[in-house]
């Protein structure tokens, strides 16, 4: 694999990344717990959509075969998609949605603050300004951690179970392919041992505020970054990619 | 105030830019100090209006009642040597 494909491939990662955290928090879209937190999730799913709208135009780009961020975005499968299972992962009740955000968004700031030292200036660009969105996506979700650890014995037990539920698809975060070797020895993209000690670092201090323990690892899953995914990648796809699977090209 | 099942309220204010006035932008509903501050800049902030935020709960804003506008407001409409009509400008100022 050159340089090139492997930028191509990571820019889909990052952007699939995005695009799936943020069609599943657009699903909370007018059910969220009260009104100003559904205005919160709402707004990061922007943030979210944003960024996997400037990721997938790059990959069109760089790919120079007339495909488009909404090409990519909604015409592939899921096998093509290479995000990781983390964000695929359903809703299920607040805050099973809140530890998923955490898990994740502690992981795209230290990715994020990492790739902002990245010797190209496209994906430099855009790890900067998705910095500042993913630090407050953590602080809003690591605070609604604390929350429910230290609040009824109801929240504590959601929290733990969505920790003890979500805790296997971490590992997968961290995996490393041929795209990371090519990226990485290019000085592009960074190896994920230091992000994944500083995530560890983080993840436990506020999951130790939190008063929730972490489980055993059992039944670790992994593959998202090859295109190996959970059978809820499908259906979330179906939904998502409905309108321009139906109706090809449809505009308004 | 009237009680509702949502989290305690709160009054929202906002600093457009520095050194500027905060002013009153509406409400929020949150369960703490940092939830509040967060509500607000989802809500209001969301255009980029702001550059700093206040939040105070909304027990705590002392207000004059429709009860107390008479003698509170009234007895200012007939003093209008408290109003600077009859100042002369000085010769030669341009802004006072």
């Amino acid at each position: 694999m050159n340089t090139k494909e492997a930028l191509i491939n990571y820019s889909l990662r990052l952007a699939d990344n995005s695009m799936i955290a943020a069609q599943r928090l657009a699903e909370w879209n007018s059910c969220g717990p009260y009104l100003e937190e559904d205005i919160a999730l709402s707004n990061m799913a922007l943030d979210f959509f944003g960024q996997a709208e400037t990721m997938y135009e790059y990959a069109a780009q760089l790919s120079n075969n007339n495909s488009t961020a909404d090409m990519l975005a909604f015409r592939r499968n899921e096998r093509q998609y290479l995000n990781c299972l983390l964000v695929e992962q359903p809703n299920g009740d607040f805050a099973f949605t809140m530890m998923k955000q955490f898990l994740y968004s502690a992981f795209a700031k230290y990715l994020y603050e990492a790739l902002s030292a990245s010797n190209d200036e496209t994906l430099k660009g855009f790890a900067e300004r998705s910095l500042k969105e993913v630090k407050y996506h953590f602080r809003h979700s690591s605070e609604w951690l604390i929350r429910f650890g230290n609040g009824t014995e109801e929240s504590l037990t959601r929290a733990q179970y969505a920790l003890d539920e979500l805790w296997r698809y971490t590992d997968d975060l961290f995996c490393m392919n041929q795209i990371d070797e090519e990226l990485i020895s290019t000085g592009i993209s960074v190896s994920s041992d230091t992000i994944a000690a500083k995530w560890n670092f983080t993840v436990k201090e506020t999951l130790q505020a939190a008063n929730l323990i972490i489980p055993e690892k059992f039944n670790v899953i992994k593959g998202g970054y090859n295109g190996i995914h959970s059978e809820h990648l499908g259906h979330l796809l179906c939904e998502m990619q409905y309108l321009q699977r139906a109706y090809p090209d449809a505009k308004w | 105030m009237k009680q509702d099942n949502q989290f305690p309220q709160w009054e929202v204010f906002l600093q457009t830019k520095n050194g500027g006035p905060y002013e009153h932008q509406g409400t929020v509903h949150a369960a703490d100090k940092k939830m509040a501050l967060q509500n607000a800049r989802d809500l209001y902030t969301r255009r980029n209006e702001g550059r700093s935020i206040w939040v105070v709960p909304t027990e705590c804003i002392v207000a004059s009642t429709k009860e107390m506008e008479e003698e509170f407001f009234d007895p200012a409409q007939d003093k209008i040597y408290r109003t600077p009509n009859f100042y002369k400008m000085p010769k030669g100022t341009k802004n006072l």
